[in-house]
């Protein structure tokens, strides 16, 4: 097989766009060297040669996007020729099954995560290990109906041998609205100074599972006020001992991380997922921190963040976001979360609430900390720092007063945050 | 002593669930009356194998000698040994079983078993001593015997089942099979062969019903030119047993009187029940079991043909496995759906999936790949261009629905349409795969062309 096709680079891409060719046609080249830069709709990553030989031909120019299993470009081996224009139409027509023969990509996409936060349906049937190779167990009548109707095979729970999707999973199974549906509301149509923008894989993916999360997973919100005041002095107290010794200062989010991850093992339920027919708790919380970038938001992830220091988390997460903002994460860095927190304190606004990040039960939302009056024990008005937290849950697999439980173990440690720095 | 399960039959349902359990790490009793291995490795499917294996070879030399080149002063047959053979082959199959029993320590009893309760058996032991076991799970896998035309029972003599059929001391010069399925016939055929006088009455419109018309037809065609004399859509009005024979008069078209030293009833079969406590049965006299395979009673299973059709050795092994798991793991039980069925006369039929029938009667929308085997290189290679190969494709997505082959070793070649019916495969997979050249399995490829118009040698 000469043909380099796009491969399968994370979990939910269905396309990438070629952002750059390092390698120009005629050129040699190794095994291991890079051909060009892919862009999915999470970071922008290296394709490698997986074969020596020469790049012939190029498909799909720089700018251009490819489905997964498309082919890229050409390259022969020594004693490869050219194939006949008739193999190209047949190879063409057999993109169901994508072949990642040709390219290993750079960073491997073996998704450690992928094994820890499988979606729910996988989680059921044990094929989670699945997305390596991002092949899907599916009969090629499964694929012809999936195609037909609309069907997302990523999201089907496989009732075939092994585990395989047959045709009765797809027949039984609704389309991926987003994906293969129109708009169900129709925008009023550009006109003259307004602009059209084409969504990027990015934004594509954003549209599709925060509207499956409304969509399958019942919501329902908490909504607490903390007293930050501790955390002001403390934070204020250890930056200056910091600040002195050169050290790289800790910020509120580094602590409000820390007290949802020591709150998190405490109320293990909601580090958890609903999987069709039970609910998941993990035994490790991977934290996912929303971060902010160009076209969107990506949430890379912070592993095993019970195990981790306020200072480990700190610079974990610092170098995350760095590196998300310039979409240089692997994707075993986003995928495979098992909470998520939101951060727009910085933004300024005081409290939000969050849509769930699925397969995920919970998400946190944190607002600004901000001085208010407030009435003490003592009954009197004094001017306190607030911090307000929303918490959106799946009511699948948390209900309201497991929520509050967990409310209250935050409020816990974010008012005695002393108790953090052990 | 006490058990884990105790299996009533020896045959592909009993043995099969009995060594699966014991696999499992359960203590297992199989009781069997006559000989392990049960109608299949005794009295059906491998001895006529055997019988039918002497027919084709003694067929083609009787008549296709000159055509292939072989030139011999006298060609005869000793029937003895014909049937000897056939007697040895399941002699050492049933021995087989017996050693796979030791291997796997289940304990082989032998003698006849009836259901006293749940979780106790009886067993008349040959000596006629009576033995009791116990086990929390029992499986019923005690089969079925042929079935007598009413009115016409059998004789040993001049009116036989097909057990009989396997061990007649002499050929017969002439006889009348009734029924023509798989049993009926596959002895038509190796009657026939040996050139016995044969005629085969079949009550519905089409020899070996239950497959595709075609099929039933090119078959029905090949065995009117071999010399047997086939009568379908002709039912047995009167049948009466002489001095030298039987007297069986027919009406299809018109009425006839036929007559012959010998009659085969081969119209089917009968539940043969366990003795002792009885059970819920189905309207047509078989166990009746639940999704699990669990009879009335609680704990106590079946499987095979005692449970009804299909009755066929594959699916009673399938069953006895599906039920043993679900007894003993967290396996979920599941039902025969899709099964080949063969029959093994010349040219033999093979098919899995639909019949063009069936796919008409579920109002599917599909299409037809056919391809002969007088247009493969291979069957005209070998002298056998017999027969076709006729696949149907669902419409839109070009899945396979059902495959039909009519030819030498049609029941060799069904499996691996089988294999693409369980994986649902569409008909570009089934053309993507490299068939090799020469061979009659090329014949699949090209039918599946021919439905989607890229045959190459048609």
């Amino acid at each position: 097989m000469p043909y380099v096709e796009m491969p399968k680079l994370s979990d939910t891409m269905a396309e990438g766009t070629v952002v750059k060719w390092r390698k120009a046609t005629g050129d040699a080249v190794k095994a291991g060297d890079v051909l060009a830069e892919i862009e999915t709709d999470k970071a922008v990553m290296e394709l490698e040669a997986f074969e020596s030989g020469t790049l012939r031909e190029i498909y799909v120019a720089e700018g251009g996007k490819a489905r997964i299993g498309e082919k890229l470009a050409l390259l022969l081996g020594a004693n490869e020729s050219v194939p006949q224009a008739d193999d190209l139409a047949v190879s063409q027509k057999a993109t169901a099954a994508p072949s990642t023969h040709e390219i290993s990509p750079q960073p491997s996409v073996a998704a450690a995560g992928a094994n820890d936060a499988p979606s729910p349906t996988r989680a059921a049937t044990g094929t989670s290990q699945l997305p390596t190779s991002g092949r899907v167990k599916a009969s090629p009548l499964a694929r012809k109906i999936a195609r037909a109707k609309g069907v997302d095979l990523n999201t089907l729970k496989g009732s075939g041998p092994g585990g395989r999707i047959v045709a009765r999973d797809v027949e039984s199974a609704r389309p991926v609205p987003a994906a293969a549906s129109p708009p169900e509301i129709p925008p009023l149509p550009a006109g003259l100074g307004d602009r059209r923008i084409p969504l990027s894989g990015m934004r594509k993916i954003i549209a599709e599972r925060l509207l499956a999360s409304k969509r399958q997973i019942p919501h329902f919100y908490l909504n607490i006020e903390v007293d930050a005041g501790e955390l002001v002095r403390l934070r204020t107290q250890l930056n200056e001992h910091l600040e002195k010794s050169g050290q790289s200062k800790l910020t509120f989010n580094d602590f409000i991380l820390k007290a949802v991850v020591g709150a998190a093992t405490k109320v293990p339920r909601v580090n958890a997922a609903f999987a069709g027919d039970a609910v998941i708790e993990y035994g490790d919380v991977h934290l996912s921190v929303a971060v902010a970038v160009e076209e969107g938001l990506v949430t890379p992830v912070i592993r095993q963040a019970q195990k981790k220091s306020l200072r480990e988390i700190s610079e974990t997460v610092k170098d995350l976001a760095t590196r998300a903002r310039t979409k240089k994460l692997k994707p075993e860095e986003y995928q495979g979360g098992t909470l998520t927190v939101s951060n727009l304190g910085s933004y300024g606004v005081d409290s939000f609430l969050a849509v769930i990040n699925p397969p995920q039960a919970v998400i946190l939302a944190i607002g600004a900390i901000v001085k208010k009056p407030v009435v003490n024990a003592r009954d009197e008005i004094v001017i306190a720092h607030r911090l307000a937290i929303g918490l959106s849950a799946d009511h699948r697999v948390v209900d309201g007063a497991v929520g509050a439980q967990y409310l209250a173990e935050l409020r816990q440690l974010l008012e005695n945050p002393a108790w953090m720095l052990f | 002593m006490s058990y884990d399960l105790i299996v009533i039959g020896g045959g592909p349902a009993g043995y099969v669930g009995a060594i699966r359990a014991a696999q499992l790490g359960k203590r297992v009793a199989c009781v069997e009356k006559e000989r392990a291995g049960g109608t299949c490795l005794n009295w059906g499917c491998i001895p006529t194998k055997s019988l039918l294996r002497n027919a084709e070879l003694f067929h083609l030399m009787k008549h296709r000698a000159e055509e292939y080149g072989f030139k011999f002063a006298s060609l005869d047959f000793d029937w003895g040994k014909v049937i000897q053979r056939s007697r040895t082959v399941a002699d050492k199959n049933a021995a087989g079983i017996e050693y796979l029993f030791k291997k796997n320590k289940v304990d082989y009893v032998r003698g006849e078993g009836a259901l006293d309760r749940a979780g106790e058996v009886t067993v008349k032991l040959a000596d006629g001593q009576t033995r009791k076991l116990a086990a929390p799970k029992i499986l019923l896998a005690t089969g079925v015997v042929s079935r007598p035309l009413p009115g016409f029972p059998f004789n040993g003599t001049t009116v036989i089942g097909s057990r009989e059929a396997l061990v007649l001391a002499s050929q017969p010069k002439d006889i009348i099979i009734i029924g023509a399925g798989a049993i009926g016939v596959e002895f038509a055929y190796f009657f026939n062969a040996f050139g016995t006088k044969v005629t085969l009455v079949e009550m519905m419109p089409n020899i070996l019903p239950l497959e595709d018309t075609e099929a039933s037809q090119a078959l029905e065609k090949a065995f009117v030119r071999q010399g047997i004399k086939v009568l379908t859509g002709t039912k047995v009005v009167k049948a009466e047993t002489g001095a030298g024979g039987v007297t069986i008069t027919v009406e299809g078209n018109q009425v006839e009187t036929l007559s012959a030293g010998l009659c085969l009833v081969a119209i089917g079969v009968q539940p043969l029940m366990p003795g002792g406590a009885s059970l819920k049965l189905t309207p047509r006299g078989y166990l009746e079991t639940d999704a699990r395979y669990q009879t009335s009673l609680p704990g106590v299973y079946a499987a095979g043909d005692i449970i009804g059709p299909p009755l066929l050795a594959h699916t009673a092994s399938y069953e006895a496995i599906q039920a043993v798991e679900g007894m003993f793991t967290q396996h979920v039980p599941k039902k025969v759906e899709l099964f080949p069925s063969c029959t093994y006369s010349q040219p033999q039929v093979a098919s899995v999936g639909l019949t063009e029938r069936a796919a008409k009667e579920k109002g599917l929308k599909f299409r037809v790949g056919k391809f002969p085997f007088s247009a493969s290189g291979k069957a005209r290679a070998v002298g056998e261009v017999d027969g076709f190969v006729k696949l149907l494709f669902g419409e839109p997505h070009g899945e396979l629905l059902g495959a039909h082959i009519v030819g030498a070793e049609a029941t060799e070649m069904i499996a691996e349409l089988g294999l693409a019916l369980t994986l649902e495969a569409t008909h570009e997979e089934i053309e993507a795969s490299i068939h090799a050249h020469p061979t009659l399995s090329e014949a699949v490829h090209e039918a599946t062309g021919q439905a989607f118009g890229t045959a190459i040698h048609l």
